[in-house]
């Protein structure tokens, strides 16, 4: 199980719900990347994976107190170490 | 002295801005446009002493950057209208996070006052601030609110007003943004010392916004500067330096740089609980959220949407539609009453034109119960939550989940209406999935499609009456995802998209004022915008079906036959002593009372309600009362039998009359014209006119059919099924099935289409929105007809092949897997 390797680093959309990770870098800018900023997605915050969608697709994470709901494709610009 | 103040209220979402706004402007509000987008301008006013304040709601934004058009215009009003004040609303419970907006503000350089609103949430969280130091660390005036319970309004009036009044300039805080400073003076100095016009511009925001590489101040720079261009190069030479060095995006480290402030000026003035407990909101997700339970819910919430709206809203209109019906009367009573046979036109004009609008009005009660339930599922935070849910689904299909709420409005299975499902369009913060949402939503099944579908049911598919309503139910459905996904992969391709992610905000209790007061609000906005054009509109239909009118030769023939009838009749009861009550111009009379007494009693129920109807018109004219209700009186009974027969004649005549007005107008001409191209599809002339008359209100589809298929003779059965069906021994359940999926995918209604232009901003993706489900709604049609009558298909099959290819197109098309703009690899850093 990689999500149990505290540690390790992988990108948001492959952690699983339950588990909490801090943010390394967002390596998307522009768009996107503004956006996570702005909703208070940075690095150095600490992040837990709360559940998915019941199709799957968007997840939901809390973060700083704040719920946010996000893609998985989006997920994927989002470097996070497991912990 | 001014006494005349421009505040502006900017704030996150959910942190309470719009109940600031209502508690300071009360019910002084109206809404417009920001100009070339279509994001509502929300504006009132107040008076204080003798200073009247105009309030300006900008939008509720995270941010200031030039992303999306809500940023946009929020930061323009600041840059060019210069409020005397900007009122930045922040959630108490959450300063830490609003600040980031906050700084954003301050660097505006307008003069501002912090309104720390929601105190009692954050009290509530145990969450103690600070005040007296927050406004010393930041330089600006501070006011704590809980605008909810009306608590601190006044401090924030005065703190306004005093802003207002000394304007006086803050030592204000400042964010540091570290390594990137010295070239943020920098920039800052080359653009002072620019001799364009760059003056009216706070120099160190363009600095920042330059830094962060937004490119409609870049855009300014080239415009206003004199060396705009020096100045741009000197700034990506400072970007590029700070990314080499850093390995970090500019913009991004701007970013970083205000959340660093933020907590360093939230630690010198706030503490929070030591404990955090798990949140309400947390808990109720767990189920609305849940795999199974969340899918749940929300068809319950759908159902109950449906239910409280379309089906008691309708039944609410068997209470509203009898005070319409006056209103008809009212408006019948002063035009010129109608002539035997000759109806005067200002009264034909005034009461089609009455019952158009009447048709509109009619809805208002359904309405005005949805947007009802639309206000309470926006504040209690339900929509997000939908969203999350039906993302996934939709988005294969390039909508979005924000496209869930306009759908279910729209009739995402039967019985919806496309203005409100238009309307609600607004929140999809993705432009490329609006659009697309926009233009689907009328193929979706709106109410007033129902009649025309029951008709043809009823006639073509009498025997398999569940089967036929559960195709044409559903069918609708998995036409609008094919042609979703074929829009977004086509004409909307290069259409801008926007991040998915979205905030799913605490719960909260709606209240009882907001909620009415927004659907009160809403209906009346649906009003004003929608009856003048729906006014306009019947004009131009009326003039298409009386005009040119029948023949000169015809209508003295109509003549002949309405005198040998009126001879007939009184000299059938010259023997009488009713034949002098009868005489010339109370012939007319009569008429119109019969016509009276049987609308009335049609309305009246109730052995005693009948009585006192009976006395009332006794009262008006004892004689010809004698005649209508002649009881065992034999002289006038058999007065009674010929004036029946008399109004029988008269009624036919003008029906007759009406028939070859129809035929010969205009928009019968039209329906010829058209004739050669829809009879692939199976429509004959009469049908064309009938589809054509329904763009006004697609309820229109059924009533014309109703007077083109005028009975010829009275006998029978009277009921339209059955006329149609006489009278067009050739239209098979293929024809009935070609015409019904032609009406899924007709074109919007004229209301929707104005809705369709508002929403989308653009006369152009109106004039799509009507071309495209036309060219459509004819080839399905034309496939389905000329297919099955190739393939000699029954209508049955027909509609069992028919919907096997679209089920299966839209599996297919769900698997073709969209371009996220994502995956361009210049957005990406390496």
């Amino acid at each position: 199980m990689k999500n149990l390797t505290v540690g390790a680093t992988m990108t948001l959309d492959k952690l699983k719900p339950g588990y909490s990770g801090t943010i390394k870098k967002l390596s998307i800018k522009d768009k996107l990347g503004q956006r996570l900023m702005d909703m208070g997605i940075y690095p150095g915050l600490t992040l837990n994976v709360v559940r998915n969608a019941p199709f799957e697709d968007p997840m939901e994470v809390e973060i700083d107190g704040y719920f946010i709901s996000l893609r998985h494709e989006e997920a994927r610009f989002i470097e996070v170490e497991s912990r | 002295m001014n006494d005349r103040l421009l505040i502006a209220l900017a704030g996150q979402p959910n942190c309470g801005k719009s109940t600031v706004f209502n508690a300071l402007t009360g019910a002084k509000q109206h809404v417009a446009n920001y100009p070339g987008v279509t994001v509502d301008k929300m504006s009132g006013w107040y008076k204080q002493g003798d200073i009247r304040v105009d309030v300006v709601d900008l939008p509720g934004t995270y941010s200031l950057t030039f992303y999306s058009p809500e940023e946009r215009v929020s930061r323009d009003f600041i840059l060019n209208d210069r409020p005397d004040v900007v009122v930045n609303v922040m959630d108490a419970s959450n300063i830490k996070r609003c600040l980031y907006l906050t700084f954003q503000v301050m660097e505006m350089e307008n003069p501002m006052v912090l309104d720390l609103n929601m105190m009692d949430v954050a009290e509530n969280r145990g969450v103690t601030i600070n005040v007296e130091a927050l406004t010393q660390i930041l330089g600006v005036p501070v006011v704590a609110t809980a605008m909810k319970q009306g608590r601190g309004k006044q401090d924030l009036l005065d703190a306004i007003a005093d802003t207002g009044r000394t304007k006086a300039p803050h030592d204000l805080f400042r964010v540091d943004y570290g390594p990137m400073e010295a070239g943020i003076s920098n920039i800052c100095e080359m653009i002072l010392q620019d001799p364009g016009d760059l003056g009216p511009y706070p120099a160190r925001w363009l600095a920042i916004k330059l830094m962060e590489g937004d490119e409609e101040i870049q855009e300014l720079i080239r415009e206003k500067g004199a060396r705009g261009r020096r100045i741009l190069n000197h700034v990506q030479d400072l970007r590029n330096q700070f990314e080499a060095d850093h390995d970090q995006d500019t913009a991004l480290a701007v970013a970083q740089a205000r959340y660093a402030a933020a907590d360093k000026v939230a630690a010198g003035c706030v503490t929070l609980p030591a404990e955090r407990k798990k949140p309400m909101s947390d808990r109720i997700d767990a189920v609305v959220c849940h795999k199974f339970m969340g899918p749940l819910v929300l068809v319950a919430v759908i159902w109950l949407l449906y239910y409280l709206s379309i089906v008691q809203g309708y039944n609410l209109t068997n209470y509203t539609w009898p005070l319409l019906a006056k209103l008809r009367g009212f408006v019948a009573a002063i035009v010129p009453a109608p002539g035997f046979i000759d109806v005067p036109l200002v009264s034909a004009f005034a009461l089609w034109l009455m019952d158009s609008v009447n048709a509109l009005l009619n809805y208002i009660p359904i309405f005005f119960i949805l947007f009802g339930l639309i206000a309470v599922m926006e504040d209690s935070g339900y929509m997000p939550r939908m969203a999350f849910i039906m993302d996934r689904l939709f988005s294969r299909y390039g909508l979005h989940g924000q496209s869930t709420l306009p759908m279910v409005l729209g009739g995402i299975y039967v019985g919806g209406c496309a203005v409100p499902g238009v309307m609600s369009c607004k929140g999809i913060p993705d432009e490329r999935s609006r659009l697309t949402t926009i233009l689907i939503i009328p193929m979706l099944n709106c109410l007033a499609k129902v009649p025309l579908y029951v008709l043809l049911i009823n006639i073509y598919f009498a025997a398999h009456k569940g089967l036929a309503m559960f195709f044409i139910s559903t069918i609708s459905l998995l036409m609008v995802l094919p042609v979703s996904k074929f829009l977004t992969t086509t004409v909307l391709k290069d259409k801008p998209t926007a991040p998915f992610v979205m905030e799913m905000p605490p719960y909260h209790m709606p209240t009882f004022r907001g909620v009415v007061g927004r659907a009160l609000e809403r209906v009346w906005m649906f009003i004003k915008k929608i009856t003048s054009i729906v006014v306009a509109l019947a004009v131009v239909i009326f003039i298409l079906l009386q005009f040119p009118g029948i023949s000169p030769e015809r209508k003295t023939e109509f003549q002949t036959q309405k005198d040998q009838a009126i001879t007939k009749f009184q000299s059938s009861i010259a023997q009488t002593p009713y034949a002098a009550p009868l005489a010339g111009d109370k012939l007319m009379e009569m008429v119109l009372y019969w016509e009276n007494y049987k609308n009335k009693k049609m309305l009246t129920k109730g052995v005693e309600a009948n009585a006192a109807l009976n006395t009332k018109f006794k009262k008006i004219n004892p004689q010809f009362f004698a005649i209508a209700r002649p009881g065992k009186d034999k002289v006038a009974k058999k007065v009674n039998r010929a004036f029946k027969k008399l109004f029988k004649t008269r009624k036919g005549l003008l029906r007759e009359m009406r028939k070859e007005r129809i035929d010969a107008s205009f928009l019968g001409k039209m329906g010829r014209v058209l004739e050669p191209a829809t009879q692939f599809a199976g429509f004959n002339w009469r049908v064309n006119v009938a589809l054509l008359s329904a763009f006004a209100a697609k309820e229109s589809a059924v009533a014309t059919l109703g007077a083109l298929y005028e009975q010829e003779d009275d006998s029978g059965d009277g009921s339209l099924e059955s006329r149609m069906a006489k009278s067009e021994d050739g239209f098979t359940p293929l024809h009935a099935l070609a015409l019904m999926m032609f009406m899924v995918l007709y074109p919007p209604c004229l209301a929707t289409s104005i809705a369709v232009k508002l929403q989308s901003g653009s006369t152009k993706w109106m004039l799509f929105g009507m071309f495209y489900p036309m060219v459509l709604g004819i080839s399905v049609a034309t496939l389905i007809f000329t297919g099955g009558t190739l393939l000699g298909l029954s209508g049955l099959q027909a509609m069992g092949v028919f919907y096997a290819i679209a089920l299966c197109t839209t599996i297919a098309t769900g698997f073709i897997k969209t371009k996220s703009e994502f995956d361009h690899s210049r957005h990406a850093i390496a």
